[in-house]
């Protein structure tokens, strides 16, 4: 009974977003078809675009690993764009100020990020314990203080030489960079470094006492300080970690992507990681083949705009489509198993 | 300063104010739909572009109102009935709603298309000053201004509005009461959900006009936040959008005199507002307005007890 439901549940999960998202396709004029193997054609169809899908996989994955931390201590850590930007800054400022060999500049602008984004990420902890500030709101009002910083750098100390424009800094010494296999825009340092602090972070959430007792402020703050556990110094802890881990998404953005501070340097990248999150259903081992489903359907998005002229959001539609209705799902799979009614933890 | 001033005020500040005060609404019942940001764009999309393919500025209105009651009753089946959290499927709405109107809204980007006509009120618009201020506005903007006092009186006047604090405080109390607790919470996320969409028609088809991808981004956020500045209370959320204009249109004033700041300046008022969220909830203002008594409320507000929770009568 139970693992016939599951797979019910487990063929819906994979049913309803794919013929949703043909009806998308269908109502934009697409074929269908033509679309799905444009999507394994542009996500992996030659070893450029794989690539590519990878070098959009890098932030996904460290977004997801910070916002992990933060979901595990019971938080919305929606200031994770303003973490990504603050990472990105320190990474610049490194990048702009040190003359050094790449091994030394790169550990510097790493370091730098880290801080950064610990920086940007414990201001959002320190509203919601000690202003009584909603996580969500603190974080939301950071992203904009975030986005301000950089357009003012970019417009005023740090622009181009003659040309004051929104396109962003000059672009950093070669040294600044990091290095890159032939004919592959990714950089093998970043995916490592992403799928490195990934295993990091579940080892740390899932094998340190210092993580049990993180996970146990977010499962229920009130019996963890009753078991002495100071809730508040763990729920600081996770937003200094999630910050320093999603500043290094700042870095390699900066660094191994653009190679240089432009604007939009978290690309919206945070925002989506929650949704990945989300669909992992906050377990680690999941966030790897959904956040490079999610890459893939953002390099797909690219195709479907070059090759069948939709627009560029379109990715995002399916993206958005696919978590949705899992959402759904899950919780009438949830309600189909109770019959007792179980109150629900939230908060707002 | 001017009449004029206080006029482009008011005017920016409408579409925010049916946002919030459709927020208010929802959330007062226990419920948070946090789709907001994505909603009011979808909302401002369908609305410019059933308005331009009609002609008729009213059948954009109702068009709006009724995709953002749609992703709003999405927020209350899935709170209520499935029992999900409501800030995830907030999140994942607005994210959705967001990337849907980029997508289904590319063929009205910058197209000139029907606006609402300005209409002066005879008689009242003589009055000095506040004449210009106030009645020389568009029908959106007195609706806007009636509709604040109108739920204020709803909800502190009659015994409807006492059931919607019971079921947002007390859901059990309520229910024990005999109130039908989730059929009344449908009914305001639903309504509020609307007013939201007529936030969002009132930016495509006055405040902000036309359609472009993403041109109202972050105001959904901000009008969130107003609710929570404006303690859940109406009439608040009203003085938290005004104030929001204020601080929008001084900024824009302020460009020309600090030029170096002047691509920041539009962003500043978003931050801005979360500062003084933060400033009505650090402790040092609280221990001053607990001892103020009753003007104490008036600055510091309490969010509804169940808010976000689902509520399950056995």
């Amino acid at each position: 009974m139970f693992v016939r439901n599951d797979l019910l549940f487990l063929g819906l999960g994979i049913l309803v977003p794919v013929c949703a998202s043909m009806l998308v396709f269908l109502f934009v004029d697409a074929p269908p078809l033509r679309a799905t193997e444009l999507f394994f054609e542009g996500a992996f169809g030659s070893s450029q675009r794989m690539g590519d899908t990878l070098m959009i996989w890098v932030p996904l994955l460290l977004a997801s690993s910070a916002l992990i931390i933060t979901f595990s201590a019971g938080m919305w850590n929606i200031g994770i764009e303003g973490q990504i930007i603050a990472g990105a800054v320190a990474a610049s400022f490194v990048a702009r100020e040190f003359e050094a060999s790449t091994p030394v500049v790169l550990t510097a602008m790493i370091v730098a990020g880290l801080i950064g984004g610990m920086i940007w990420g414990g201001l959002a902890g320190l509203l919601r314990v000690r202003g009584g500030v909603n996580e969500i709101f603190g974080g939301l009002g950071l992203n904009f203080v975030a986005t301000g910083l950089v357009v003012y750098l970019i417009m005023g100390p740090w622009s181009r030489r003659g040309i004051a424009s929104t396109g962003g800094t000059e672009p950093f010494r070669p040294q600044a960079w990091f290095p890159t296999l032939d004919g592959l825009r990714v950089s093998p340092l970043s995916v490592l470094l992403a799928i490195g602090v990934l295993i990091l972070v579940l080892w740390f959430l899932s094998r340190t006492s210092y993580g049990l007792r993180l996970r146990a402020t977010g499962k229920n703050p009130l019996a963890a300080s009753r078991f002495g556990i100071r809730t508040d110094a763990y729920l600081l802890l996770s937003f200094l970690l999630a910050g320093g881990v999603a500043g290094l998404a700042g870095v390699t953005q900066a660094a191994a992507v653009y190679h240089r501070l432009v604007p939009s340097i978290s690309g919206g990248y945070g925002f989506l990681a929650i949704l990945i999150v989300l669909l992992a259903g906050f377990r680690g081992q999941w966030i790897l083949p959904i956040a490079l489903f999610f890459a893939a359907v953002s390099m797909a998005s690219f195709q479907w705009q070059l090759q069948l002229g939709l627009h560029s959001s379109l990715g995002g539609v399916i993206q958005g489509i696919l978590v949705l209705s899992v959402l759904l799902l899950s919780g009438y799979r949830a309600i189909s198993y109770m019959r007792k009614p179980i109150s629900e933890e939230g908060d707002a | 300063m001017e009449a004029a001033t206080v006029a482009i005020i008011i005017a920016s500040s409408t579409p925010l104010v049916f946002a919030a005060l459709g927020e208010t609404l929802t959330e007062k019942s226990g419920v948070v739909n946090l789709s907001l940001d994505g909603s009011m764009l979808l909302s401002a999309m369908t609305g410019f572009a059933s308005a331009y393919l009609s002609g008729s500025v009213e059948i954009g209105l109702c068009v709006a109102m009724f995709t953002s009651a749609t992703v709003a009753s999405v927020v209350a089946f899935a709170g209520i009935k499935l029992r999900l959290n409501q800030i995830a499927v907030g999140l994942v709405l607005t994210y959705f709603a967001t990337k849907a109107s980029a997508l289904f809204g590319g063929d009205f980007v910058r197209k000139p298309g029907p606006s609402i006509q300005k209409m002066s009120i005879p008689g009242l618009e003589e009055i000095p000053f506040v004449g210009e201020a106030v009645f020389q506005q568009n029908p959106l903007v007195y609706l806007s201004i009636v509709l604040g006092f109108v739920l204020f009186v709803f909800m502190f006047k009659t015994r409807r509005g006492l059931d919607l604090h019971a079921i947002g405080d007390r859901p059990e109390a309520a229910f024990s009461r005999g109130i039908n607790v989730n059929l009344q919470r449908y009914v305001y996320t639903i309504l509020g959900g609307a007013l939201v969409g007529l936030g969002g028609a009132a930016f495509s088809l006055d405040a902000k006009m036309g359609w472009s991808d993403g041109h109202i981004a972050n105001y959904g956020w901000i009008a969130l936040a107003i609710v929570i500045f404006g303690g859940w209370h109406p009439l608040r959320a009203m003085f938290g959008c005004y104030l929001f204009g204020l601080i929008q249109v001084s900024a824009l004033e302020l460009q020309p005199v600090l030029p170096d700041l002047a691509q920041v300046l539009p962003i500043a008022p978003f931050p801005l507002m979360i500062v003084a969220l933060v400033f009505i909830n650090l402790r040092v203002v609280h221990s001053v307005t607990d001892r103020l008594g009753s003007i104490g409320s008036l600055i510091r507000g309490r969010a509804p007890s169940g808010l976000g929770e689902s509520f399950w009568p056995d």
